[in-house]
């Protein structure tokens, strides 16, 4: 396996905003969105107090991040992985649940600028947390380029696994691990396509790359 | 999932009292949080450690040091892994995908648990899950397991791929527990299962892992992970190996190997290091000197094909590593 592979360099976080095309537009929307958000305090953005956890204190667990740049405050059962929350609690269905075990790659989100795997992390451990999911890519009706480049490159067949491949691909990218085919496969084989739609996917990821 | 409560510890201190009292450490949570929905792992008290300031990856002199709350994808790019010990960075980008190598913590590297299939199937024996409930493998699907290390108990390998590398070079670890501080090699965190396969570290209750130090060698740059798996990435080793060797003028002068996927822990082969010394890089010279690697290995019914695979892999991991100018 070449260094290159490996080693041409992860270059960073992803910032969303910078991964758009040149849209001024999008990215004071984004900004817009965070500070018109409500302020939440401190304390109330730790989840339970360290001493002496009785029973009842199992029951709720408070958390509060900001998700495509939209402040929310949970009362959460601790139980619940990022994942569940997104999806029951904020509606934002558009992540995926395939395996719930860290093996697919379809709940792919973006946390702080890192894409990890939703399903195997709480939801109460990430207080503070600047969220994005698949909903927050477009922007105003304009797509994200790396979605546009799915569509332009058929980049999936059912789409189940699509949101999860995207989002993976928006990390990838901006960590510059898409300089070439055998890099994009090895940097993207995280996301599992049921489908077999990696050539597409794999296009999609060249071309949005090339793009940026 | 079972209830549980979970905290955030504000610091080491507070941390190690919270889990002398009976919590249990997440990082990651990518082990335990997988497990723990499967009622496999079923602790009713976590500490949330992530605010703890052990994320630090620097150069000590020569020697690497890597704070247990550095996440794998944060080692392996670092400049300074890539500068000392090269070999950890192949060893961590092998292991599981981007997405999680974002999340997991190198303590929880360590740590985390068997990749048995039965480890997490309720309704089957398993001496590691339950004591004395005997061992399901031993007759059923091993195609993964150990040859190197079994027992009749248990023949589940530890799955972690820096691990081995971090046993071929040497590193130790400090832990800090109710009772105080210790550093002791990593290899000798883990146990082999013997007749309390559920006991699978030697950490005193409570303690918690701070950092990892990985001795500067000379050497360290001639160096390769080897990782044949059934698929070209995101999936475990059915053998690994970790080589590092001193090379002069075509003659080993010294070398340093670990293999994954053989033994029931990350294993060390210094039998075949001493059969390296002094021998020229040679096909032939290696594959005597990988043959002892597999001395009193103990296949089981699914799993022959490792005594031939590891002695391959070690001689491939060697020769790879020889390639390096
Ligand atoms: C789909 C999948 C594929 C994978 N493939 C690979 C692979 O190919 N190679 C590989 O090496 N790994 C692989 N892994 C395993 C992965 O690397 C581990 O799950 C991860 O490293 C665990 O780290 P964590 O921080 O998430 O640990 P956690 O889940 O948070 O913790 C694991 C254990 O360690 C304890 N712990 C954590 N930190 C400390 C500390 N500082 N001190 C004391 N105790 C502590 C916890 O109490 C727990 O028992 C894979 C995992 C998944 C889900
Ligand atoms: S090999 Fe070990 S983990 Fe697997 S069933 Fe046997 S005792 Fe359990
Ligand atoms: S649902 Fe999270 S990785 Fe499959
Ligand atoms: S498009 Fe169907 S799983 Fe990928």
């Amino acid at each position: 396996m070449s260094d290159d592979k490996y080693w041409d360099d992860a270059r960073g976080d992803v910032d969303i905003a910078s991964t758009r095309a040149l849209s001024r537009r999008s990215v004071l929307q984004l900004a817009g969105a965070v500070t018109a958000s409500t302020t939440i305090p401190e304390a109330f953005a730790n989840t339970t107090p360290a001493a002496a956890p009785t029973p009842a204190a199992a029951i709720a667990a408070k958390v509060s991040f900001s998700v495509n740049g939209v402040r929310h405050s949970l009362e959460l059962d601790p139980r619940q992985s990022l994942l569940d929350v997104m999806r029951e609690r904020l509606e934002l269905t558009g992540t995926k649940k395939g395996c719930n075990q860290g093996a697919c790659g379809a709940c792919t989100i973006l946390v702080n600028g890192k894409r990890i795997v939703s399903c195997l992390t709480l939801a109460a451990m990430h207080s503070g947390a600047e969220i994005t999911t698949i909903e927050g890519l477009a922007s105003n009706g304009d797509l994200h380029p790396v979605q546009e480049a799915f569509i332009k490159h058929e980049g999936f067949q059912c789409g189940y696994c699509t949101p999860g491949q995207i989002i993976s691909a928006v990390g990838c990218i901006a960590e510059g691990h898409a300089g070439s085919a055998e890099e994009i496969q090895f940097w993207m084989s995280g996301n599992i396509c049921r489908c077999g739609a990696y050539p597409g996917i794999c296009a999609a990821v060249a071309d949005a790359a090339g793009r940026n | 999932m079972i209830p549980f409560t979970i905290t955030q510890a504000p610091s080491t201190h507070e941390a190690i009292q919270a889990a002398a009292a009976g919590g249990r450490y997440i990082a990651g949570g990518t082990t335990l949080i997988d497990l723990m929905r499967e009622e496999v792992e079923r602790p009713d008290r976590l500490i949330d450690i992530n605010a703890l300031p052990l994320k630090h990856i620097r150069a000590e002199g020569p020697d690497l040091i890597i704070g247990a709350l550095a996440r794998m994808s944060e080692v392996a790019v670092h400049p300074d892994t890539r500068r000392l010990h090269p070999v950890i960075g192949e060893a961590l980008i092998e292991g599981a995908s981007p997405q999680l190598r974002n999340m997991a913590s190198m303590g929880g590297n360590l740590l985390q648990r068997v990749r048995c299939p039965y480890f997490r199937m309720l309704d089957a024996p398993c001496n590691k899950r339950i004591p004395g409930s005997g061992c399901s493998a031993i007759d059923g699907l091993n195609i993964g397991h150990a040859i190197l290390g079994t027992s009749d108990q248990c023949a589940a390998t530890h799955p972690s791929d820096v691990a081995v590398a971090l046993v071929a070079l040497e590193a130790t670890m400090r832990v800090q527990g109710p009772q105080g501080e210790r550093t002791f090699p990593v290899e000798e965190l883990y146990r082999l299962p013997g007749d309390t396969p559920h006991l699978e570290h030697t950490l005193l209750p409570g303690e918690l892992i701070v950092e990892i130090r990985v001795p500067g060698l000379s050497y360290s740059r001639r160096a390769r992970y080897l990782k044949v798996r059934d698929r070209a990435s995101y999936e475990f080793a059915l053998i690994a190996a970790a080589a590092v060797i001193d090379l002069d003028g075509g003659v080993i002068r010294e070398a340093r190997l670990a293999v994954g996927g053989a033994g029931t822990r990350p294993w060390r082969l210094r039998a075949v290091e001493q059969a390296l010394k002094g021998k020229r890089l040679e096909r032939a010279t290696l594959e005597a000197a990988a043959r002892t690697a597999v001395e009193g290995a103990r296949p089981l019914s699914g799993n022959q094909y490792k005594v031939e695979l590891l002695p391959r892999t070690i001689v491939r991991a060697l020769e790879l590593a020889g390639e390096i100018a």
